[in-house]
């Protein structure tokens, strides 16, 4: 290594220790970011306000409600009439109804059936949806119990075995966390490179640097050391959260963990160059990392909204989002093992996606003044 | 005193609008996000890729293979003529679910003995493998309550299901209210958090100092720009709902411009505190950076509050976001009066008054 490569790299070192938000960035960062997800985040929905409105008490309704009242899922309060409940409802306090009518025990075993009203606070429809699941559960174990009760045979014919693999109790916690290690590698390496070479620019220290004998290419590599070994260091550190705070499995390999972080790191320093090479001030810089790689590492990479789901162009906008590849990776390095058939199509997709952004770097800076 | 304010105000949006690239920052990105927003953040699944592995024999499968093909919600990518098939496709992600009929499944149903199915997933995202475990779900009990009536011995009681504001359980009537709030929050925040650093920076803050505008003047001077952006960017995205993604909206436009003027009283405050505490730009963003990813996240944009550890909920209530989310939403999707709505109100003016004087005390006691 030459001398004038390692001077840009202490002095960059000195900058990243003298200015703490650097370092914040490298490790504040993950740690308030996965203690936030970890704890704050859950999908797994457990003591779900439930109104229940029985207009007629009687045995039958006394049993039906009981069902919903055990269930760890739901948390009951009894309402007079349906008008009070939807009113709860609409604010805020019950996320669902359900209503037994006046005539449940006499239409109860009729041919026709019983009709059991739910009503749901559709406005949070993911939510709704999983209401309605669970309820259809605790309406199956009824039927049974009800069935056994009056000593015949269950009359469901099909019931369903569900086999949920890789995290058979359904934590989300289990594939957050992996998830956002993505999204802080893309923080660390493209807002943080993005911001520290936009700042030489406006402090006017690049052209003092374009002075120097330095070439663009050391530059460059001056900023992308230092960088991808803060980077690194945040990701030991978000790892080692994942797994003794959360608990994470990791069932595929710690090598391979770390080089597809290391390749997906350097990705990600590369968006970062490109980024400064184009927006030679802070907040222009800033807005764009924030918009063209935090954003679309959140949203557009698979890590919580499923990409198939997604409209056909928005899935094809995906392909060129890095956090889409490396998320791929992480949720099958974590919770299935080391599938190769997912690992290197996806890591051979981040080489490319590096070798473009380092590439386009690389033309755009020049050592010239504009 | 009104006048030197004036004259404040308009030196701040001439710094922020003076370049191309400041102007495109504040209108391009937010119209980026909520495009990208609207469209990609959904957690309704359509087209899961499944696989089916039958040992069926008989006929009976095949009414409930149909159903599966009829649903718009599953994509069928292979049939399987062998078990080993299974685990490495969803092992390598080639489908999100398979489907599994015994052998014994139409025998079984014709001599009317109860038999099963089994509904493989991966659960690497656990609430997708959820979702695909109640879609199919309730693809098989259908087939199942259909089969019984047919057999004469009907279920006892069966459930209707109505979701009340939202009857087709549109993801994006959900999302799109939130982003509302979203992006008045991103571009408030990040118009006032470098508005004091960059004069900071730049050692002009000192000069503002010694000139005779009171620390109120500059407080005022300072929030007024970020206060009209945010609410013409809140006016805009609202707009974009309503025109363009169809949201309904059934509240007043009053209870939510109340509801929008209080929570900017509060963005703009903790922007101005952030701004004030910071030396650098850098700081400045990341500052609002650290405020604003916990502020959404703990806001119940994405996932509900009430699934949160109980201290966090608590942590929650000093979020403006969380209560406007609640106005918004409100608004929108269920015309909630303004009465319904003061409890979420009045935590949001204390917050919006707390914060902008916190902000005014800092710009007179913190001097570098």
């Amino acid at each position: 290594m030459n001398m004038r490569l390692t001077g840009l790299i202490r002095k960059e070192f000195l900058q990243i220790i003298r200015d703490p938000s650097s370092i914040a960035i490298a490790f504040l960062m993950p740690l308030i970011l996965l203690l936030l997800f970890g704890y704050g985040v859950s999908l797994d929905s457990e003591h779900i306000p439930l109104g229940l409105v029985v207009e007629a008490p009687s045995a039958d309704t006394s049993n039906f409600t009981a069902e919903f009242r055990e269930s760890r899922y739901f948390e009951t309060f009894a309402y007079a009439n349906t008008r009070n409940a939807v009113r709860a409802m609409t604010a805020g306090k019950i996320n669902a109804v359900i209503v037994l009518k006046q005539d449940f025990a006499r239409q109860l075993r009729q041919p026709d059936g019983a009709p059991i009203q739910l009503i749901l606070n559709g406005v949070d429809e993911n939510t709704a949806r999983i209401i309605s699941g669970y309820v259809d559960g605790s309406f199956q174990n009824w039927l049974e119990h009800d069935a056994a009760l009056r000593g015949i045979r269950s009359e469901i014919p099909v019931r369903i075995e569900q086999r949920i693999w890789f995290n058979s109790e359904l934590r989300s916690r289990n594939f957050l966390v992996p998830g956002l290690i993505a999204v802080i590698m893309t923080l660390i390496g493209a807002l943080l490179t993005a911001l520290v070479m936009a700042r030489e620019w406006e402090r006017g220290t690049m052209e003092a640097l374009l002075v120097t004998p330095v070439s663009m290419n050391e530059v460059i590599l001056g900023k992308l050391i230092p960088y991808f070994l803060l980077g690194m260091g945040g990701l030991a550190l978000s790892v080692a959260m994942a797994l003794w705070l959360f608990e994470v499995p990791l069932r595929g390999s710690l090598w391979i963990l770390l080089a597809a972080s290391a390749l997906f790191l350097i990705t990600a320093l590369g968006m970062g160059l490109l980024i400064s090479s184009v927006a030679k001030n802070q907040f222009v810089a800033g807005q764009i990392a924030i918009i063209g790689t935090f954003l679309p590492a959140f949203i557009l990479s698979g890590f919580i909204f499923d990409i198939n789901s997604m409209p056909k162009i928005v899935q094809a906008i995906t392909h060129v989002i890095a956090a889409r590849y490396y998320v791929a990776i992480l949720q099958t390095l974590f919770l299935a093992g080391d599938e190769w058939q997912v690992i290197l199509p996806n890591a051979a997709a981040l080489v490319l996606l590096a070798a473009l952004f380092l590439g386009l770097t690389w033309r755009n800076t020049r050592k010239r003044l504009e | 005193m009104w006048k030197r304010i004036l004259a404040l105000t308009i030196k701040e949006f001439l710094s922020l609008l003076k370049d191309r690239k400041g102007r495109l920052v504040l209108v391009v990105p937010p119209l980026i996000q909520l495009l990208v927003f609207g469209y990609a953040a959904t957690f309704e699944l359509k087209q899961v890729p499944y696989a089916i592995y039958s040992e069926d024999r008989g006929n009976v499968s095949r009414d409930l293979l149909a159903a599966f093909r009829g649903s718009s919600s599953f994509n069928l990518v292979a049939q399987l003529q062998d078990e080993s098939r299974i685990a490495p496709l969803i092992e390598d992600k080639q489908v999100l679910m398979v489907l599994r009929i015994g052998p014994n499944f139409s025998a079984d149903l014709l001599s009317g003995k109860t038999t099963q199915v089994q509904i493989i997933t991966d659960g690497r995202n656990s609430n997708t493998a959820m979702l695909v475990v109640n879609y199919a779900g309730s693809i098989v009990k259908d087939f199942s309550g259909a089969w019984a009536a047919r057999r004469g011995s009907a279920m006892p009681a069966h459930i209707e299901t109505r979701a009340w504001f939202n009857p087709n359980l549109e993801s994006r009537w959900f999302f799109v209210p939130g982003i509302v709030g979203l992006l008045t929050l991103l571009v408030t925040m990040l118009v006032t958090a470098l508005s004091v650093a960059r004069e900071r920076e730049q050692g002009t803050f000192d000069q503002l100092l010694v000139t005779p505008m009171s620390p109120v003047e500059i407080l005022i001077g300072k929030a007024l720009p970020g206060f009209l952006i945010g609410i013409l960017e809140a006016t805009l995205v609202t707009l974009a709902a309503v025109f363009w993604f169809k949201v309904p909206f059934l509240g007043s436009i009053a209870t939510l411009y109340v509801g929008i003027f209080l929570f900017l009283l509060s963005a703009v405050g903790v922007g101005l505190m952030i701004s004030s505490i910071a030396v650098t730009q850098q700081q400045g963003l990341l500052g609002a950076f650290f405020f604003m990813v916990p502020a959404i996240i703990l806001s119940g944009f994405a996932t509900p509050i009430r699934n949160m550890p109980a201290i966090v909920q608590d942590l929650t209530l000093i979020n403006p976001m969380r209560y406007f989310l609640v106005v918004l939403r409100g608004v929108f999707l269920q015309g909630t009066p303004f009465r319904l709505l003061i409890p979420e109100l009045w935590p949001l003016a204390l917050i919006g008054i707390a914060s902008l004087a916190i902000a005014g005390w800092l710009f007179r006691n913190r001097m570098y």
